[in-house]
């Protein structure tokens, strides 16, 4: 790891996204492409906020409602929902999103701490928030919000 | 540098061709020694697999590996020549030397220091075979060795002195030079034998334009004055044997006036250069008594292709396959006539996609004799261990498997022999008493059956002792004291985590690694594995494998509006039921008589969870499967569609394996199917299969 001084004059990437009135953000290094919504094919015995496996390119690749995950209401995603898909490790996960509405360079230390707040999924989903302008961006946690734990399944 | 790592690989590779060989010539001298004879053919080869060794390992300058080569060639030529008669310890003392040849060259090539002592002990009882020979071999040979390929040759025992004339035709084929060998080499070992006159035949050289420079065209005729016996002559051109055209004849007298010529003419052109491909060989067709020698020695052409290169096509042509599925729908949907061209021409892209593919496939498929023939040493091993005497016996080893299935097999097949070897074959006491030969039998074997392929480990053991394995499952606490087991699943007990019938922990098995690891390798490779067991004749398991991993054929269900597939393998019929056929038992459970037995019926789209189980079967379809257990069910779907070629999509990359779905697989409309294990479906009704 570069020293501190020099961390706070590295800035990052970001791809910003809407999700009903918040605006949420990954580090654009994770994200390998954004594509419209396509139907998913539903797995059993899925958790709630798993929509399903799509085709992407000869790979199969499921889907996470990221809404759903952050409780943030159950939307019925259809043809104006954009699906991120993202590389997490090894795993190639797809979330779907209202909408993509940003790219943007932020300095590394405009990145606050998650301020503590009662929500169980904010503290557990959000690594950290960006004021940007007047808005607050949430930098998502991929990790906390598909757990490599679930490879192990055999 | 690369160069020379890229030659250490060859090396290495070529070594492993030639150790299997040796194996296949050593079994093959197994099956007629009870004769007491071995084929003086198979000798050679085999001589010739640890001559070839050497010779590389010298260049290499692998001493110990050269070293201990050289002992056990010495101890074969012995055998070649006559010295000593083959026997079963004599064999068992060959196996255990091509074992350890084996292992110095995996040491040499990962860098790793071998373990000296095996070698010196086996050294010592070779050369104990061959008496005197060892004094001389012992020290200082070593070095000669890498370079020379015909080290033999000096070994003359100067007898039948007299001086002779010979004519040699030599017409080398084309596996002569593919295998390395030059004949400016073999020429100038000839000329240290006495005076060599050569002259080259270049009568059959096409015209520059029409040649092929990987054929032999050249032939030699080389006229040696010599006072060796002409069996000197023969040993020049052993290692060629079976791979030119050899006649040698006795000429009355040496013709006078022959220039002293060590390094024939021709062989100066060959010679000047490394130019390996420059002497166009070319193979003649073999004439009547050498067609014999030629299967032993030439091998057929391939190609090394690095594996990714394979996959990155086999994925390719996957995707290909998909897409002329969704052109197929597309030009359906259009409405575009049956007749017309673009339909035609579409069918004809259908069955080209389809052929590629198996083309393709075939590429990865490779016979399991390699793997068998490891086991074979792991039999010889554990045996040695156990202090029992067993004969591993393998049949269909020409059977072809996906490559990545010959691999991942190997762990799951030698914990199988070993547990073979150490609880099924009964001690040599137990054996006599119960009227069977003292040596156990191990039968390995492998067979394409209906679309699989079947491997089996069978023993001429004991048998499973149930009540023990009850006892013990029992004890561990992995079954209820008071449990009612049928004799089928007590042996699936040993399948369960934890179990292990080994009170004491062997050496053997019993590494904390039971059945039950061997059990999930082979599910991890889309296969079953099963028990069938007669107390006092022996156990076999069963294990039943995919063709390949790539693609399988299935049926293309409606399960609750989603669309899913069935592998056709798993399904026995389908058939509608009568509302008289389909009865209650119990809280909502349900059977179907089919032919007057009670099937079980699972209704699929109720145990995915996308509806609540369903009443009412007669919109609906039964299709009948069966597991490896030969236990049935019947899984409802609500239609069929289709039945065609699938390939498969591994899901664990993405999400992890989720129960009762196999994989996945790619529609023609460019959505994803869920490939249904009908396994597992049936084993949560059971259950006794997975949880």
């Amino acid at each position: 790891m570069p020293g501190s001084r020099l961390l706070q004059s590295e800035s990052r990437e970001l791809v910003a996204f809407r999700i009903g009135p918040q605006e949420f953000c990954l580090d654009i290094k994770t994200v390998r492409e954004i594509r419209s919504w396509t139907p998913a094919t539903i797995l059993p015995h899925a958790p709630h906020y798993v929509l399903g496996v799509i085709n992407l390119r000869g790979s199969v690749v499921p889907i996470l409602n990221l809404a759903e995950r952050l409780n943030l209401g159950t939307p019925e995603p259809d043809a104006r929902h954009v699906i991120i898909i993202t590389v997490i490790e090894t795993q190639v996960i797809g979330i779907l999103v209202d909408a993509v509405s940003d790219i943007m360079t932020v300095p590394e230390s405009a990145i606050q701490p998650t301020p503590h707040v009662a929500s169980d999924s904010a503290q557990a989903f959000v690594r950290g928030v960006i004021a940007v302008e007047d808005r607050m961006l949430r930098l998502i946690d991929l990790l906390a919000v598909f757990p490599p734990a679930r490879k192990e399944g055999a | 540098m690369d160069h020379s790592s890229d030659i250490r690989a060859t090396f290495f590779q070529e070594c492993e061709e030639l150790v299997e060989a040796l194996n296949d010539g050593l079994n093959e001298i197994d099956e007629t020694i009870e004769d007491g004879l071995a084929e003086p053919e198979t000798v050679n080869a085999v001589f010739r697999a640890v001559h070839s060794i050497k010779g590389g390992a010298g260049a290499f300058k692998l001493e110990t590996l050269v070293r201990f080569a050289h002992h056990f060639e010495t101890t074969l030529d012995a055998l070649r020549a006559g010295r000593i008669q083959p026997d079963a310890a004599l064999l068992l003392l060959f196996h255990r030397a091509a074992d350890h040849l084996s292992d110095l060259l995996a040491a040499a090539r990962d860098g790793v220091d071998p373990d000296p002592e095996g070698g010196a002990e086996l050294i010592s009882l070779l050369a104990a075979l061959t008496g005197a020979d060892e004094e001389e071999s012992s020290e200082g040979e070593a070095e000669d060795f890498g370079f020379v390929p015909l080290t033999l040759s000096f070994e003359s025992e100067p007898a039948a002195t007299g001086s002779g004339c010979y004519e040699i035709l030599f017409s080398p084929t084309r596996a002569l030079y593919a295998n390395g060998h030059d004949p400016s080499v073999l020429f100038r070992v000839l000329g240290d034998l006495g005076q060599v006159k050569a002259r080259l035949d270049r009568s059959r050289l096409p015209a520059f334009a029409a040649l092929d420079w990987q054929e032999s065209w050249l032939d030699w005729t080389l006229t040696l004055t010599t006072d060796e016996p002409e069996h000197q002559i023969d040993e020049v051109f052993e290692f060629v044997d079976g791979l030119c055209t050899l006649e040698i004849r006795a000429l009355d007298e040496a013709p006078p006036g022959l220039p002293l010529l060590p390094d024939p003419e021709p062989a100066v052109t060959v010679d000047a250069e490394p130019r390996p491909q420059a002497p166009p060989p070319k193979p003649r067709p073999p004439e009547g008594e050498d067609s014999a020698e030629k299967k032993a020695a030439a091998p057929r052409a391939t190609v090394r292709v690095e594996l990714d290169r394979v996959d990155r096509l086999i994925n390719v042509v996957g995707e290909l396959v998909i897409n002329q599925a969704m052109l197929s729908q597309c030009v359906q949907d259009a409405g575009i006539p049956t007749r017309s061209a673009v339909r035609s021409g579409l069918d004809d892209f259908k069955s080209l996609a389809r052929e590629i593919q198996e083309s393709v496939m075939a590429i990865r498929a490779q016979a399991i004799k390699p793997l068998f023939q490891r086991m074979s040493r792991i039999a010889r091993e554990a045996s040695d261990i156990a202090g029992k005497q067993v004969r591993l016996v393998t049949e269909g080893e020409a059977t072809e498997v996906d490559k990545t299935v010959i691999e991942r097999l190997a762990d799951p097949l030698t914990h199988m022999i070993r547990n073979a070897v150490d609880h099924g074959i009964e001690p040599a006491e137990a054996r006599r008493a119960a009227g069977k030969p003292e040596t156990g039998c191990i039968t390995l074997s492998a067979a394409h059956r209906s679309g699989r392929v079947l491997i089996e480990v069978a023993d001429d053991g004991g048998g499973i002792n149930r009540p023990k394995v009850k006892q013990i499952a029992a004890g561990k606490g992995l079954i209820a004291q008071d449990a009612e087991l049928s004799d089928a699943e007590i042996d699936m007990l040993l399948f369960l985590p934890g179990f292990s019938t080994s009170t004491v922990v062997s050496d053997l098995s019993g590494r904390g690694v039971g059945m039950d690891v061997v059990k999930s390798a082979i599910q991890a490779l889309g296969g079953r594995v099963s028990i069938s067991s007669t107390p006092g004749q022996g156990t076999v398991f069963s294990i039943s494998l995919p063709l390949t991993l790539a693609v399988l054929d299935g049926m293309v269900v409606d399960v609750a509006g989603q669309t899913m597939v069935v592998p056709i393998t798993a399904i026995v019929e389908t058939l509608r039921p009568q509302p008289q056929d389909v009865h209650f038992l119990g809280s909502g459970a349900q059977v179907v008589t089919i032919r007057g037995a009670f099937v079980p019926i699972i209704d699929l789209g109720a145990a995915f969870g996308h509806r609540p189980p369903v009443r009412d079967f007669s919109q609906r379809v039964l299709m009948l499967v069966e597991n490896e257990q030969q236990r049935q069910c019947a899984l409802v779907v609500d239609a069929i569609f289709d039945q065609r070629q699938v390939v498969i999509k591994g899901m664990e990359n993405g999400y992890g394996r989720i129960p009762g779905i196999a994989a996945a697989t790619i529609l023609g409309d460019g959505r994803i199917a869920l490939i249904i294990d009908p396994d597992e479906a049936v084993g949560n009704v059971s259950g006794l299969g997975d949880p």
